[in-house]
């Protein structure tokens, strides 16, 4: 049996990067033993797949690419790791695909400890475990300190569409009703509170998860999903926004439905924040026909990421790409996509 | 949540509502003109857009968004001066985030991050002198901003900049005083306030006696307002009382808060460290003077105007902007010739564009403008 090649450095350089056999160290090492499967385990260049095995899922193939660059690396609740593989799952399956594959590519800065890469790595082989995909091809790069910021990764996914599903942003109707499947905001939250600049004594988790079977029991409850997006970057007022925009349609929201944890709600109150500009990395929005609004809510609540799932709104008459949301006076307000970056207010 | 659901629960701004209603009836003057009732504050201005009261109030009361945000007023010639001072070599410039996006004459600090230079987001100044204490090799510098709320943090900070013996702490004060501008406001030709919503932090500060001029001298009412929604309408509520009955008063709503002779701690570290300027240019409104503070002669070592070499060039405001307009109740913010188009909360032509407190901005966001069709 061929013998694995062992990385014995404790931090990364240069020569990791460099082609040769510290490269290959590392590959070995960390990548292929961990991830370990046929297709990845072969070193070729690229990733085989029989057709045939591939046509039992469905007619269509859902592809996707995202890249994570987070700050801390580490947070409660998750990593870069565990985000660069729910985020990609979560990209295909609002399609209502099945995920099965990933590449990873890295981008590691010189001087990053093993230690701590290998723990992201192990974390990526038990998010994809856990999610039933594998991570079957790869890329590593490594940069001169100063150049990256510790570790970038990418990942690009492929699955399967199964026939008769047909989400796109475009489908909304006027009359649809909008679902979350449960709190907003806590990944967002999460990270600001863990950058440490806020010196919050709150306990804040990212929402990081899978959430292909919960899009499956949702298919089986409602095939008929109009729009499905993941609200990661921009946070639920984007995917909302993009919805308005893409079907030109309004969009009107109920304050008072939206889930939003306390210690969430109490950041966004201390900084002038906005929650539903929060990113999530566990969380879907959903326009759904209002005749299977209820029985859907009930599916999703049957569902360990969709128990806090709500009905916060409905798609409605009036100028399209428009997101209105009432507030708990009556009131109305416009809920745009986010502007830049959010800011705190100075008081 | 505790402390904050108890100031948002509907049915009491309901009652309140019905309150407002009714009282309106009993004041003659509003049937010839709205009353203009001036927040001064931008915390209100957010507020009242945020839970959409101004839709909710009867057409007899019309809001005018004051002056009342310290980013919205700062004047491009400073954040050009900011720029001069953090992209020289060295330099760690640190801001709190809603100045990042103030345009200056060329650009803003946003963009001077973009190209090179260390500029840092800090959420208090002394998170700036922690960072001066780890870099002692860089020279930090704290843009210092805000009314007499942010103040005491930044004298606080000078003087433990001071006590600590830290060398490579710098403050860049643009520290302001609301007094000065309120005044400015009322001796305006154009001036036709009924009445004044209080800002409710500067109050915790100052309390309440420094506007007392309002009655006495311009026989208007001003009631401290907390930022809460049931806050910002019970305030209006005591303020249509006090117009029913002809009276004149500063009055309190926020007491839970607002002590009546303010914070002499505080009060006492501002007056250590600050001394007022002869005058201080605000964005739209022009130089008033004693309208700002600046570092005493015994804490000079610290002052960034003095150790570094900075521009310090007045900068029109662009020709077409009339946030000086908007900001005296004028003219409200869509009927600006430039609002929604060239300018926009992406690409802010004037300053009350740019923070979510200032005006424009808040109508841009929350109004119910149809910006397509302007």
């Amino acid at each position: 049996m061929k013998k694995t090649r062992k990385l014995h450095a404790s931090h990364i350089n240069m020569s990791h990067g460099s082609g040769g056999k510290a490269m290959r160290d590392l590959i070995e090492d960390l990548f292929v033993s961990c991830f370990d499967n046929p297709q990845l385990n072969a070193l070729e260049d690229q990733a085989r797949f029989d057709l045939q095995s591939l046509q039992q899922y469905g007619e269509r193939l859902a592809f996707t690419t995202d890249s994570y660059v987070v700050d801390p690396l580490f947070f409660p609740g998750g990593n870069i790791g565990t985000l660069a593989v729910n985020g990609t799952i979560n990209d295909l399956a609002v399609s209502g695909a099945k995920p099965l594959y990933l590449s990873c590519g890295m981008i590691i800065e010189e001087g990053m400890p093993v230690s701590e890469l290998r723990e992201i790595v192990q974390s990526m082989k038990a998010a994809a475990d856990l999610a039933g995909v594998q991570i079957v091809t790869g890329d590593t790069k490594v940069v001169p300190h100063g150049k990256g910021d510790k570790l970038f990764i990418n990942t690009t996914g492929i699955g399967v569409i199964p026939q008769g599903i047909e989400i796109s942003a475009s489908r909304s109707k006027v009359g649809d009703k909008v679902i979350v499947n449960g709190y907003i905001g806590d990944h967002g939250a999460a990270i600001l509170n863990a950058r440490g600049d806020l010196a919050l004594d709150v306990s804040l988790e990212t929402d990081c998860q899978p959430l292909h079977e919960l899009m499956s029991v949702m298919l089986a409850a409602c095939p008929d999903l109009h729009a499905v997006r993941d609200a990661s970057r921009g946070g639920v007022a984007t995917v909302l926004n993009e919805f308005a925009e893409s079907a030109n349609v309004s969009i009107r929201l109920d304050e008072s439905c939206i889930p939003v944890r306390n210690t969430v709600r109490g950041v966004c109150e201390i900084l002038g924040l906005d929650a539903l500009h929060f990113a999530n990395e566990g969380k879907l929005v959903a326009t759904v026909p209002a005749d299977s609004a209820e029985a859907l809510l009930h599916a999703m609540q049957s569902h360990p990421a969709g128990r806090e799932a709500a009905i916060i709104g409905e798609v409605v008459e009036g100028p399209a790409g428009r997101v209105v949301i009432k507030t708990g006076f009556g009131g109305e307000r416009i809920l745009d996509m986010l502007v830049g970056e959010q800011l705190p207010r100075i008081c | 949540m505790k402390f904050v659901d108890e100031f948002r629960d509907p049915d009491m701004a309901k009652s309140l509502l019905d309150k407002i209603n009714q009282i309106v009836k009993e004041i003659p003057r509003c049937q010839q003109r709205p009353l203009q009732i001036m927040e001064v504050c931008g915390g209100h201005t957010h507020s009242i857009f945020r839970y959409g009261l101004e839709q909710l109030l009867p057409k007899e009361i019309e809001l005018v968004h004051g002056p009342g945000c310290p980013v919205c007023v700062l004047p491009m010639g400073r954040v050009d001066d900011c720029i001069a001072i953090a992209e020289q070599p060295n330099v760690i410039f640190t801001t709190f985030g809603d100045a990042m996006r103030v345009p200056g004459s060329k650009k803003s600090l946003l963009q001077a991050k973009a190209g090179g230079a260390d500029i840092r987001m800090v959420y208090s100044p002394m998170d700036a002198l922690q960072l001066a204490k780890k870099n002692p090799d860089k020279q930090v510098v704290f843009f210092g901003l805000g009314f007499e709320t942010t103040m005491p943090s930044t004298a606080l900070t000078l003087l433990q900049a001071k006590k600590e013996g830290v060398s490579n702490f710098y403050l860049f004060c643009n520290h302001i005083t609301i007094i000065p501008t309120i005044k400015a406001i009322l001796d305006s030709p154009d001036m036709t306030i009924d009445g004044f919503l209080g800002p409710g932090h500067v109050s915790m500060i100052i309390g309440q006696k420094p506007y007392e001029f309002i009655s006495r001298h311009y026989q208007r009412p001003l009631v401290i307002a907390g930022f809460e929604p049931l806050d910002i309408l019970q305030s209006l509520y005591m303020l249509l009382i006090q117009i029913r009955d002809e009276r004149a008063e500063i009055e309190n709503q926020y007491t839970r808060l607002v002590p009546e002779s303010g914070n002499r701690q505080a009060l006492q570290a501002v007056s250590e460290v600050f001394e007022l300027r002869e005058f201080f240019e605000w964005r739209g409104l022009g130089s008033i003077d004693h309208s700002g503070v600046q570092i005493r002669q015994s804490f000079a070592q610290y002052d960034a105007e003095r150790h570094f070499i900075v521009p310090n060039l007045t900068i029109a405001d662009p020709k077409a902007c009339q946030c000086g307009e908007v900001l005296k109740g004028a003219i409200k913010p869509w009927q600006c010739k430039v609002f929604g188009k060239e300018c926009t909360p992406e690409t802010p032509l004037g300053a009350l564009m740019v923070s979510t407190e200032g005006s424009c901005s808040a109508y841009y966001a929350y109004g119910k403008i149809d910006v397509d069709n302007l």
